[in-house]
């Protein structure tokens, strides 16, 4: 069957791209039951639901999404990850910059596309131990789409359990963004600062 | 859409990379490398053109159907290509023995064709029976030929050694070609090219994104087209403890 260009990936990754700005869930629960995980995703999915329904500017919007992000997400170790051994070398001003810059920059690159999830839902299937961490298996259901399936990578620090990843339909958003942050790095000769101004820009 | 002389460089192509698969013996990929890329120079060329096309032809084609082409509308011309392929989700189901599925797909073709007015509504949806696509990379994947090498392929786009074989395959056994004559042949090609530039609409800032925003648009698709691929195979790493991504998860990014 003839596939030009993108078309061999399914509607549901690709849809499921965006899905990243639910990359977010955080609670502070002590034992991830499939009912804490379905409260946890319920809480994920209710607060974006929540700004999208105050009809603010879509820069506002994107300032509370970065809240969201930070409140069910843990924000600095998915920042550091996505740069990968880099992130070793930095000094402590570096890390805040550049976490900082990151987590605008996703906030952007998912929040401006928040339409797409007017009416949607998540469904919690379980939840499951794997490795260090827990993960959750959900089932998105957005408008007009076919569902699609997205699992929460779940880490539990400081007795707060926080969102480090998500893979949706198989596409693992961490190993994406980690491609997009080294592409931005070897763009900038390897410097930090340089990945931190384009940051700042894109998303 | 490409033209036919088009269509005869890409049957071309594919033709030489059988030629190279069926040398190669559809090389196995190596143990815990999560993406084999040997190709990457000639890839990445075949990327940058089909950007091009992308840029210069799809997308404005895709946004003028999108713009001119009433939603209802689109819907059932999409509804109609995908339940011309049908015929080929069954013969692919049934070559990889999997009879519930080239049962159901069966179904699906009989009841949009009929209840669902020729496709235009893709009925068996709505009363369960679900749309789950396959091909001949898939049934070849069932026999278990391995992936082999990725690739990127003018006009195609992503894919690999056994998918691309798969392609080339289902190119010439779609069941609905023998049956379906001139003129209404035209019809069915003017079906799918209309489903192509309404997912290239739909999906416009998707593709915009991992295209045009992205750092380097090559590795983003070859990473999204390899997991998703594997995925729909059911063979994905889709968890945190999946060989090969041990380093996404080191215990230093934790603060």
């Amino acid at each position: 069957m003839m596939t030009p260009i993108l078309n061999n990936l399914s509607r549901r990754t690709v849809l499921g791209g965006l899905g990243a700005s639910l990359a977010v869930l955080a609670t502070p629960v002590l034992a991830l039951t499939d009912a804490q995980a379905r409260s946890l995703v319920n809480g994920l999915v209710n607060d974006v639901n929540r700004v999208i329904a105050s009809g603010k500017s879509e820069g506002a919007m994107i300032r509370d999404f970065k809240g969201i992000f930070g409140r069910y997400g843990n924000v600095p170790f998915i920042a550091q990850s996505a740069l990968g051994p880099k992130s070793r070398e930095l000094s402590n001003s570096e890390r805040s910059a550049y976490v900082d810059a990151f987590a605008d920059y996703m906030s952007r690159k998912y929040g401006k596309r928040f339409r797409e999830f007017i009416g949607g839902r998540i469904e919690v299937q379980g939840a499951r131990p794997a490795g260090r961490f827990f993960e959750v298996d959900t089932v998105a259901f957005l408008r007009g789409e076919n569902p699609f399936a997205l699992t929460f990578v779940v880490a539990e620090r400081g007795g707060e359990r926080r969102f480090v990843n998500m893979y949706i339909e198989g596409v693992n958003v961490l190993a994406s963004e980690r491609v997009e942050i080294g592409a931005l790095l070897d763009r900038n000769g390897g410097q930090v600062s340089g990945l931190i101004n384009d940051l700042k820009r894109l998303g | 859409m490409p033209t036919s002389s088009e269509l005869l460089t890409v049957a071309k192509r594919a033709a030489a990379v059988m030629a190279v698969v069926a040398v190669a013996g559809c090389a196995a990929t190596p143990e815990g490398v999560d993406i084999h890329d040997p190709y990457e120079a000639s890839n990445r060329e075949a990327h940058a053109f089909n950007k091009k096309i992308d840029r210069g032809a799809l997308r404005p084609a895709g946004n003028v159907y999108g713009a001119l082409v009433p939603d209802p509308i689109d819907q059932g011309v999409q509804n109609f290509a995908d339940n011309l392929g049908e015929p080929q989700n069954v013969l692919n189901y049934t070559l990889q023995g999997n009879l519930p599925d080239a049962v159901e797909h069966s179904l699906r073709f009989l009841v949009n064709t009929t209840a669902g007015v020729f496709g235009l509504f893709d009925v068996a949806s709505a009363i369960g029976f679900a749309e789950d696509d396959t091909d001949f990379g898939e049934t070849l994947h069932v026999w278990g030929v391995q992936e082999g090498a990725y690739l990127e392929v003018a006009f195609l786009g992503p894919t690999n050694e056994r998918d691309l074989a798969g392609t080339f395959v289902d190119m010439f056994t779609d069941p609905v070609s023998f049956v379906v004559r001139y003129p209404e042949k035209g019809y069915v090609t003017a079906a799918k090219v209309g489903g192509v530039l309404d997912q290239r609409y739909e999906f416009g800032e998707t593709v915009d994104s991992i295209l045009y925003d992205s750092a380097d648009s090559y590795a983003q698709l070859r990473l999204l087209s390899v997991q998703n691929r594997r995925f729909e195979l059911g063979q994905a790493a889709t968890t945190a403890t999946a060989a090969g991504e041990e380093d996404l998860y080191d215990d230093s990014y934790f603060e």
